[in-house]
């Protein structure tokens, strides 16, 4: 890369600011966990992984949200499957969350505090709660 | 996809020596193998501080904690993590090697009490990559300073914050600079001494190989803060890795223009060099350090004339040590108001260390000052190894004294150190426990300064070697009190007399060690014993035929050999022979050799 200027390095710095929080944990408290077994990714939870990271970034959630796979959450009929963690919301374990819902997850229940009545399936099992 | 995992294993010299690189290799062909590589990325960082476990691998964002990992356990990682979305359990840290409970990181004890603003980066950038240090706001210090602010406000700014010098005495960073800013002359230097010489010191190595750009954003803020253009890191030849990274992120920031003419387009010139040094002990003081950044020997010179106002070729120069430079960046970065909440009234902000000797988790810690020692040796480094007793804790390598047990209370301040009879010196902690000798550690440090004295001050030069002489002929049962005092007397005399510190505190362990374990002194001298058997001169082994049975393991053991036996029957230690080297007390199983 040529020499920079001022407004040259702070565009860098939010470009790559958005990759690195990503890895960041601290300080986040909204989780997104997208079930990723083999059912989930054959339903397409690779793309609604894809689709969910954009959305948090695209809403400026980046830093507040860690997106991450677990296993097959046991609702292999309504895959894909994603699970929200957020403080002051009830846990709640979505299903039938193709790509294309991803921005309403993030909106609907990040950004306005309401769930996503036509997706919610279940609660997670005691046994995951505990985990 | 947009990756879902990202693998940051630990490359710092530490890990890296147990196989860190092969580690990192193996996860990057694993993750292409399972066909997982553009799901997980797999980045080299720098030091997570937690040596004893390395090498330490760190799966994000599941924060996974692994331990003394193996190459061979990469595909394991790949497959389960990344494909599967599950955990490596056997691999996660566990509390003692019995425990089957895997701990999380936020309640590993080691990391609880530590508070990392100078090792912020170490552990969760890539030091070889200048965008993910941009990306944690990097060089935004620098910019604020070259936009924001003129040179003074820089100086007061630093003022505000407290930042004392890391490397020694902890004078106040701003004056420093504000006498160079001042001091007359068009050409000025900015230097960074990162000679780290003390045995068992690695903060400022782990330091720059896991965040070399906060060094140079500093030594640039620096450089534009005195009117500066040029820098020079004088860092040891021994640190090749921190070498290797350095010179990557010089060439890096000059590429985007963040070194070198016109920086981000303010006018401002300065350019960075690297000088290697060939490990002189006495080069980490910086008069010595600044005639061989020169080419010549490297040897002290007397102060007055400081280095602020006649330093590198005679010109004024502000010379720093690492640890200072990169509180500096993160000054610069957070705001004097910040940083001057951590830490105590006169000692701001944090200090890293490295533990080391017997304790349980040896690594690199950074706590904010005002902690206690206590705090740090017990809840940090989980304690003495092999639940032995704790004898004292060595700061300040062989400048600095031991602290015992009753001061551990204490919280860690330049004052508290100093009326402690030690140093913070830079920054390593050798703890002690049970079976260390104070005579032969003192001896040891001391052979230390015999070695590295440059010979140019009298004081140090024969007074070390004078010492030295002293303190042998007491671990081989040949002291008198007399030679108590003399030890004293001569060690008052170098402290007073020696040209730089080098000499200035070279007597310091031995000094403190007779204050703190007169006793100690006395029975070798005395009772020609050595409680901790370290003194090999002092002690006997012989064997108890009472308890002997005759098995013969001793035997068999013994390297010279020197013990003999009929099987079945009482054996014997010949005493002419022995090199009293232990194994024999070690090997038997029914308490049958005994150490006097």
């Amino acid at each position: 890369m040529a020499k920079m200027t001022l407004e040259q390095l702070r565009r860098l710095r939010e470009e790559k600011k958005q990759d690195l929080t990503r890895r960041e944990v601290e300080g986040k408290e909204i989780q997104v966990i997208v079930g990723m077994g083999t059912c989930g990714i054959a339903a397409g939870a690779k793309q609604t992984f894809d689709a969910v990271v954009e959305a948090v970034n695209a809403a400026g959630l980046g830093n507040q949200v860690i997106i991450r796979q677990t296993g097959c959450m046991g609702l292999c009929y309504v895959e894909p499957t994603v699970e929200v963690v957020a403080p002051g919301m009830p846990t709640v374990i979505y299903g039938k969350m193709t790509r294309d819902f991803a921005k309403e997850l993030v909106t609907k229940h990040l950004v306005e505090k309401k769930l996503l009545d036509d997706h919610i399936f279940d609660r997670p099992a005691a046994d995951i709660m505990k985990n | 996809m947009a990756y879902k995992n990202f693998i940051l294993v630990c490359a710092g010299t530490g890990c890296e020596s147990s196989k860190a690189i092969e580690i990192y290799e193996a996860l990057a062909r694993e993750a292409e193998a399972q066909g997982v590589k553009n799901e997980v990325q797999v980045v080299k960082t720098g030091c997570f501080g937690f040596c004893e476990k390395g090498p330490i691998v760190k799966v994000l964002p599941q924060e996974s904690f692994y331990v003394e990992v193996k190459p061979e356990d990469a595909k394991e990682i790949i497959a389960e993590q990344v494909v599967k979305g599950r955990e490596v359990k056997r691999l996660l840290y566990k509390k003692d090697a019995k425990s089957v409970d895997t701990v999380k990181i936020e309640d590993i004890e080691f990391y609880q009490k530590q508070f990392r603003v100078v090792l912020r980066n170490c552990g969760v950038i890539n030091p070889e990559n200048i965008d993910e240090y941009v990306a944690r706001d990097g060089y935004s210090g620098l910019e604020r300073a070259l936009f924001k602010m003129k040179p003074a406000d820089v100086v007061n700014e630093l003022k505000a914050s407290g930042l004392r010098g890391r490397g020694g005495a902890g004078f106040p960073t701003w004056l420093k600079w504000d006498l160079t800013m001042k001091a007359p002359g068009d050409v000025r230097y900015v230097v960074c001494n990162a000679d780290e010489g003390d045995p068992g010191a690695y903060m400022n190595r782990s330091t720059i190989e896991g965040d070399p750009h906060s060094l140079i954003e500093a030594m640039t803020i620096c450089g534009y803060t005195i009117g500066a253009r040029q820098g020079y890191i004088y860092i040891r030849a021994e640190y090749p890795l921190a070498i290797d990274r350095l010179k990557i992120a010089i060439k890096q920031a000059k590429e985007y223009g963040l070194l070198g003419t016109n920086i981000l387009g303010s006018g401002v010139d300065f350019d960075l060099d690297i000088r290697l040094g060939a490990g002189a002990f006495v080069c980490g003081e910086e008069t010595a350090l600044l005639q061989s950044l020169e080419g010549k020997r490297g040897m002290p010179m007397p102060k007055p004339p400081f280095p602020a106002i006649q330093g590198l070729w005679k010109k004024p120069t502000v010379i720093n040590n690492v640890e200072t430079y990169v509180n500096v960046a993160v000054i610069m970065t957070k705001g004097a108001e910040w940083y001057s909440k951590i830490g105590t009234e006169k000692s701001k902000g944090t200090k890293t260390f490295a533990l080391t000797g017997k304790i349980a988790n040896s690594g690199l810690v950074e706590v904010p000052m005002g902690t206690k020692l206590r705090d740090i040796i017990y809840d940090i480094g989980g304690g003495i190894k092999g639940g032995k007793k704790f004898k004292g804790v060595q700061t300040g390598g062989p400048s600095g004294g031991i602290i015992t047990s009753e001061s551990l209370d204490e919280p860690i301040t330049y004052e508290s150190l100093t009326a402690l009879g030690s140093m913070m010196g830079s920054g390593g902690m050798i703890i002690m426990d049970e079976d260390d000798c104070v005579v032969d550690i003192a001896k040891f440090y001391m052979a230390f300064c015999v070695d590295e004295s440059c010979g140019k001050c009298a004081p140090c030069r024969i007074g070390t070697s004078q010492m030295h002489d002293l303190l042998d002929k007491i671990t081989k049962g040949n002291g008198s009190e007399d030679d108590l005092l003399k030890l004293e007397k001569i060690g008052k005399a170098m402290t007073k007399a020696s040209l730089c510190m080098l000499g200035g505190s070279a007597a310091n362990p031995t000094l403190s060690t007779i204050r703190h374990f007169r006793e100690e002194y006395l029975e070798h001298i005395r009772d020609r014993k050595c409680r901790a058997g370290k003194c090999k001169d002092l002690v006997v082994y012989s064997i108890d035929p009472v308890k002997c049975i005759g098995c013969h393991l001793c035997a068999r053991k013994c390297p010279v050999p020197c013990i003999a036996g009929e099987p079945k029957k009482a054996h014997v230690i010949d005493q002419s022979k022995c090199i009293k080297c232990g194994e024999c007390f070690k090997a038997c199983k029914f308490g049958a050799v005994v150490k006097n």
